[in-house]
């Protein structure tokens, strides 16, 4: 299976993304943001940073750039996009995910781990993931997720929601909302469920000595079901 | 229109009447603005450690693993395996306290400069911040501005803060501390410094523009402030971590090649110190135009051009001939490549500007001749101890007091500040912040690097020669505790006016107590930076030398944490308890006493419980280690039950203290151990074999922490307080 990493300047997530995507049997290849073209994949990661030094809109000029078209065509032809952290505001300012990513509440960076819960599991990311809740670990200034009322239930009525934040027993109420994020959303879905944009940072979870191994399950899942 | 120089203007430039004379009588002329200002800043405190020199040499700098002591952009040493660490420590406290954002977060952006200068990426950040009181009305917002400026420029750049360290003094109340530091990751055989060689090299400027933020900051970190700081604000730089990061991506790829000779960030004192330290060491001269440097703002002068501290800008000395090899890195990264001139043999600093030379001044007179003072200074005497009586213990109940020690500032949980440094990213911290020291995986590899920052200036403000000892040895503890071997320092020295007697004598003994802890531990000293004139309306700081220590994993996986891990372990106290109260967060809290000697530092103890320990984890004999700090046995104790989520069934205690003196006695070289059963008797026997002073303090049990009717106190309630403090201070 092959990966590309699109390294953006300021992207600081490329190479943890590039490890984890090598340790599960991803042949991975970085791919310069002025570059043409992509080649030939099975999976286009957005990785987490600060693109372009997210001094506008965070995501706001990466989602301009010079590659983000060939992003943009591989989505729309179906191909798997994978936007984490950064990555994420970077797909909800291109239009490929619906909504916005603010400021957290309480107006401060948070760096902790989370629980969060899956909402969705017929789709290539998490299909065949046993658990239903998963350790993962969160790193942002601006994960606090909103869209319209109507955005809304079009993403409710589609079963876009992808993760939300929970406590360990998996009740995702406001009480277990690290960022003030609406229903708790730490990730969504496209209509098509190819493209996956999640605050929460699953490569930095990928071996017993980091923060947990959930998110070994994550890219286990994920080479399986390519 | 060039501004005539008298001596009202040097003085106005901070230089004593004594020392603009010199610099005529050097010239043998008087110099012209220009070169009045490049000596001013080359003179200053900052820059010349004028004042500071004479001692600095007395540090131990030494050890088989030692590549570079101080003197270079930063320390190296030796990781083996053709891996090294380049690390330092330093001050940004006078614009912490004028912009407490931009300051903190330029701190950050110049060691990490500093560190990536010498060919090394940086893996892993720390910091030691010290603020006025709680009770003070700037704290709060201070601390809030600090803690998000290092956040912004490290998060940024996507460099793990691991650990660090915050206190609480009203001797900070005027002067606030901001301490950085940096280590990065280089292969020994390709590390860059920043000594120039060879005549007609092209001399190259990359990064940011220059503009007009930041002139004469390192003038300002040489003086006293008053009631007119804010003024002073103009002279605060301004930090773009982006720009950072594209710096270091395209440093890190021109070092790659071969086309670098030395290499040397711009910081203090900018253009001018960058170019003259690269020449100064290599015996050259060095000729600029400035017309060719890249301006952010029209019209500036040559002196605004020297003297501009604008961030994220590098000066490079390249081979000739691969200036459009180097040039087409640059630009594919965006930043700014100007070819801005060259090296001689005249052994001068020679500025142009617009086809005319504006300034020539020898490298020698600023560099070598630069002022050095041999200032009067005063020894401390050791103060003598308290006597408690009976009656002042009393009253007093175990739980209440434990209770009250662990809201103290300066002991209370700090999660609500390192929960906003991203301390994970990089994919190898395996100790985060909350331990005894932050652990990094050397990427791809079994190895791994400890790194703490401590200081004390409660001991140092006692007795500065023990206080400097002791915070020595407490680095090298907390190296231990995490199973490390203590591999070396890098020292931040804050201290207040070196022209008051008492302030200098602080320096001058703490000095020799680092010294002397360091030379004896094989823990030696290499890098760092002195921060004086710490002082705000005659009120000076406490002395406060920050230690930031390093140590070495051969195996990640026997790294050893301080919470408690299973019921029916045994726990140990490694180290003699003597009860020694004086100078403690119990003193201090509970008995209102702020008399007395700090505890004493016995260096071969010191040096013969570390060992052992490390021994003990390197067998994995013990599960959990952590060393005993402020607060004593107990709050120590309380911490790791916390960490843990388990309770602990102390043993009666015997000996000649009391039970106080005992749970909250500071005596140093001590840690607390967690043994299986299964191992008991193979640790005693190798303690006992080592002549170790141990004593068996309890078992690991659930819930709640008991000592006979003394103390019964259940872990969510101690939690609770320890927990909250920070919290609830920051949003009151």
């Amino acid at each position: 299976m092959k990966s590309s990493v699109i390294i953006f300047p300021g992207s600081n997530c490329d190479r943890d993304m590039d490890v984890a995507l090598k340790k599960f049997g991803f042949k991975n290849q970085m791919v310069w943001h002025n570059d043409d073209e992509i080649p030939k994949s099975d999976l286009i990661v957005l990785p987490g940073g600060f693109s372009y030094g997210d001094y506008l809109r965070c995501g706001s000029i990466a989602g301009k750039s010079k590659i983000i078209k060939s992003v943009i065509d591989f989505a729309n032809s179906g191909g798997l996009v994978l936007g984490i952290c950064n990555g994420f505001q970077i797909l909800t300012e291109t239009g490929l995910l619906p909504g916005i990513l603010q400021q957290n509440k309480y107006l401060n960076f948070i760096c902790k781990n989370v629980f969060v819960k899956i909402k969705n599991k017929e789709n290539k990311y998490f299909k065949n993931i046993k658990k239903d809740i998963l350790e993962l670990h969160i790193a942002h200034n601006e994960g606090n997720y909103f869209c319209s009322k109507d955005e809304l239930k079009l993403i409710e009525d589609n079963n876009q929601i992808a993760v939300t934040y929970c406590d360990q027993e998996g009740n995702d109420n406001e009480a277990n909302n690290p960022n003030g994020a609406l229903k708790n959303i730490a990730g969504i879905f496209n209509k098509d469920k190819n493209i996956l944009g999640m605050m929460p940072h699953p490569e930095r979870m990928i071996d017993p000595f980091l923060s947990g191994e959930d998110g070994s399950l994550f890219f286990e899942n994920l080479i399986g079901s390519l | 229109m060039m501004i005539e120089v008298n001596e009202k203007i040097a003085i106005e430039h901070g230089l004593k009447s004594e020392e603009y004379k010199k610099i005529c009588d050097l010239l043998k002329r008087t110099p012209n603005f220009t070169e009045l200002g490049i000596f001013s800043a080359m003179w200053n405190e900052h820059c010349s450690y004028k004042s500071s020199r004479l001692h600095l040499k007395k540090l131990h700098t030494k050890g088989e693993q030692v590549i570079q002591g101080p003197g270079e952009n930063a320390g190296v040493v030796d990781i083996e395996d053709n891996d090294a660490i380049v690390f330092k420590i330093e001050s940004h406290n006078h614009p912490s306290f004028i912009e407490p954002y931009q300051g903190a977060a330029t701190g950050v952006g110049g060691i990490m400069r500093d560190v990536f200068t010498m060919g090394a990426r940086p893996i892993a950040n720390l910091n030691s911040i010290h603020f006025g009181s709680t009770d003070h009305e700037k704290t709060r917002n201070l601390l809030r501005g600090v803690v998000k400026g290092i956040g912004g420029y490290g998060n940024c750049i996507g460099v793990p803060t691991i650990a660090g360290q915050t206190c609480f003094d009203e001797s900070y109340n005027g002067n606030i501390l901001v301490n950085a530091m940096t280590l990065g990751l280089v292969n020994k055989n390709k590390i860059f410094y920043s000594k120039a060689a060879g005549v007609n090299k092209p001399v190259i400027y990359v990064g940011s523009k220059t503009g007009r933020d930041g002139i004469h900051g390192a003038s300002m970190a040489s003086a006293i402030f008053d009631d007119k700081i804010e003024e002073k604000k103009p002279t605060v730089q301004v930090g773009d971590p982006f720009t950072e990061k594209l710096l270091l991506e395209a440093c890190l790829e021109l070092m790659a090649g071969k086309s670098i000779i030395s290499i040397q960030d711009m910081g203090a004192a900018g253009l001018t110190s960058s170019s003259i330290e690269m020449a100064s060491k290599g015996d050259l001269g060095i000729k600029i135009d400035l017309t060719k440097v890249p301006c952010r703002e029209e019209n500036m002068t040559p002196y605004e051009i020297m003297l501009s501290e604008s961030q994220e800008r590098m000066l490079i000395v390249l081979e000739e001939g691969k200036e459009k090899e180097a040039k087409k890195i640059f630009d594919k990264w965006n930043l700014d490549f100007a070819v801005i001139g060259k090296t001689t043999d005249s052994k001068n600093i020679e500025l142009f500007f617009k086809n005319e030379k504006v300034a020539e001044i020898p490298i020698d007179f600023l560099a070598e001749n630069a002022p050095m003072y041999d200032r009067k200074w005063i020894k401390s005497e050791l103060p003598k101890e308290n006597s408690f009586s009976k009656e002042q213990f009393k009253s007093l109940k175990l739980g209440e007091c434990l209770n009250k020690i662990l809201q103290d500032p300066n002991i209370s949980d700090k999660e609500w500040i390192w929960n906003q440094y991203d301390h994970t990213v990089m994919g190898d911290t395996i100790q985060k912040p909350g331990g005894d020291a932050g652990v990094v995986r050397v990427h791809g590899t079994n190895k791994a690097i400890a790194a703490a920052v401590d200081s004390s200036a409660t001991y140092c403000n006692a007795h500065p020669l023990t206080g400097g000892k002791q915070v020595v040895c407490e680095s090298w503890r907390n190296m231990i505790s995490v199973g490390a071997k203590p591999i070396a320092i890098t020292n931040c020295l804050n201290f207040g006016n070196p022209e008051k007697e008492k302030n200098m004598g602080e320096f001058v003994e703490c000095v020799e107590g680092i010294s002397e802890a360091s030379k004896y531990l094989n823990y030696p000293v290499v890098s760092g930076n002195v921060s004086f004139y710490n002082e705000t309306k005659d009120k000076g700081i406490k002395p406060t030398p920050s230690i930031g220590g390093i140590g070495l994993l051969a195996n990640y996986k026997k790294m050893i944490t301080m919470e408690l891990k299973n019921n029916g372990n045994y726990l140990f106290v490694i180290g003699k308890t003597e009860g020694h109260l004086d100078q403690s967060v119990f003193a201090k809290n509970i008995l209102s006493k702020s008399e007395g000697p700090p505890p004493e530092v016995n260096l071969f103890n010191e040096k013969q419980n570390g060992l052992v320990i490390l021994n003990l984890i390197n067998n994995n004999l013990i599960e959990t280690c952590h060393d005993v700090s402020l607060g004593g046995i107990l709050t120590a104790l309380s911490k790791m039950s916390i960490k843990g989520n388990k309770g602990v069934n102390i043993f009666p205690i015997n000996g000649l203290i009391n039970k106080f003196q005992y749970f909250f006695g500071e005596d140093q070289g001590r840690y607390i151990i967690e043994i299986k059963p299964e191992n008991l008797e193979n640790v005693e026997k190798i303690l006992k074999n080592d002549s170790i002073h141990f004593d068996k303090l309890g078992l690991v049990e659930d819930y709640e922490i008991n000592y006979g009717n003394d103390l019964k106190i259940s872990i969510d309630d101690i939690k609770q307080g320890y927990k909250k403090w920070l919290r609830e201070y920051m949003v009151s």
